[in-house]
């Protein structure tokens, strides 16, 4: 048995998938696309029952960020969620459309590759994801603790829409759970 | 070397011009349309059949024009929406058909300038010169009304008719293998500044 993710049970806290979508909510994110990751499944699944979202999946990562993208620009907000895998699609519509068109692209990553990660690849590609984020001068921040999940996930989109400029919020294991490993 | 296509789906089109197509298009526009123009060419022509507000000039993101028309076409249901794109870049993001087929925005238009080739990067031929049907392809992806169009006067009646009826709505035109008549001012910033003043999203 794997550990479990950090849940209401051991801190009193409502759980993190529960805690993203309330902060997406109180920001007027409604657009939520993704490509999915077994991790995001009780987000997708929560934000395809609210109503109040536009949730979707899209074929690539890529096409995701183009609709966040015009989204964005008719009016309104919108996420992607992905994979690190998915992230490492990115970097040449981060570098053409969302960085130098100045859009507030929030970007939820599930990290995979890491902290007991039993797929090689998934470990190698998680390594290209905090330098490319770094290279392209993209707000990041690996998120560890669910009673820190609010404060950041709340105020790193406020930093984006008021900064005009893409947000990566890279959800580690440590948070989530993460993907137990395949036995 | 010859790009000259010899593929089937091409046979009873008359051979159109972009630049030409994206005037009569522009023309057609009167209701503040939205319009994403494609990488390269697809956006230069845009650009220089008439500069609106309402254009949205994508500089370098090849495969994209539909997706970020389809993001307008949801935050904006109200607005017509129409995404130009070239048969090269669409090819690249397929499954952006399906998606769109998939949410059905009925404010959603896709135009492909179908040359054939990748024309400016050396006009290389494309799959559409080949096998690929770009109306077939959105038919497939549940996209029900595509068409091509044959001549000029039907690229027009297909325009008018995407702009009353609910779509979404492909329209397929084969073009020559020219390039743009122009260039775009290369202003990111600037030019989503004034997209997003002209859609009304920025008073
Ligand atoms: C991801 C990516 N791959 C390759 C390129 C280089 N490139 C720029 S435009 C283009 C061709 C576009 O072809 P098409 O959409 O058919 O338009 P055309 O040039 O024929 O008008 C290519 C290959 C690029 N900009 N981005």
């Amino acid at each position: 048995m794997g550990a479990e993710p950090r849940s209401d049970l051991s801190t009193g806290l409502k759980p993190w998938h529960a805690i993203v979508s309330e902060a997406l909510k109180r920001n007027e994110v409604r657009l939520v696309t993704y490509v999915p990751d077994r991790v995001l499944t009780p987000l997708i699944d929560s934000v395809h029952k609210d109503d109040f979202f536009t949730a979707f999946a899209s074929t690539r990562e890529e096409e995701a960020l183009g609709i966040v993208t015009g989204a964005w620009m008719g009016g309104m907000r919108g996420a992607v969620l992905m994979q690190t895998s998915g992230f490492a699609t990115l970097p040449n519509a981060l570098a053409s459309l969302a960085v130098p068109y100045q859009i507030p692209l929030l970007m939820f990553v599930s990290e995979r590759g890491t902290l007991g990660e039993f797929n090689l690849g998934q470990a190698l590609v998680c390594r290209t994801m905090r330098p490319v984020l770094d290279a392209l001068g993209i707000e990041n921040h690996t998120i560890t603790r669910l009673d820190e999940l609010d404060f950041i996930v709340d105020r790193s989109i406020k930093q984006a829409v008021a900064t005009q400029a893409p947000c990566a919020l890279i959800l580690s294991p440590l948070l989530t759970g993460g993907k137990k490993f395949a036995h | 070397m010859d790009i000259a296509s010899s593929a089937a789906h091409h046979a009873n089109l008359k051979v159109t011009n972009r630049f030409e197509l994206s005037q009569r298009l522009v023309a057609l526009l009167t209701q503040g349309e939205a319009v994403i123009g494609g990488i390269g060419n697809t956006n230069f022509d845009l650009w220089a059949a008439g500069r609106r507000p309402e254009n949205f000039y994508m500089l370098g993101s090849m495969g994209l024009a539909c997706p970020i028309a389809l993001g307008v076409a949801l935050a904006q249901p109200k607005r017509r929406v129409i995404a130009c794109e070239g048969d090269g870049s669409l090819l690249m993001q397929l499954g952006s058909l399906t998606t769109v087929a998939t949410l059905a925005p009925k404010n959603l238009t896709i135009i492909v300038m179908d040359n054939g080739c990748y024309q400016i990067t050396g006009a290389q031929k494309t799959t559409t010169a080949f096998s690929a049907d770009i109306v077939g392809i959105a038919l497939g992806a549940g996209i029900k009304e595509a068409r091509w169009a044959a001549d000029e006067a039907m690229f027009e009646s297909l325009v008018r008719r995407a702009l009353l009826e609910d779509g979404p709505q492909l329209i397929a035109a084969r073009i020559d293998d020219k390039p743009a008549v122009a260039t775009t001012e290369r202003d990111p910033s600037l030019i989503r500044d004034r997209f997003m003043r002209g859609i009304g999203v920025k008073a």
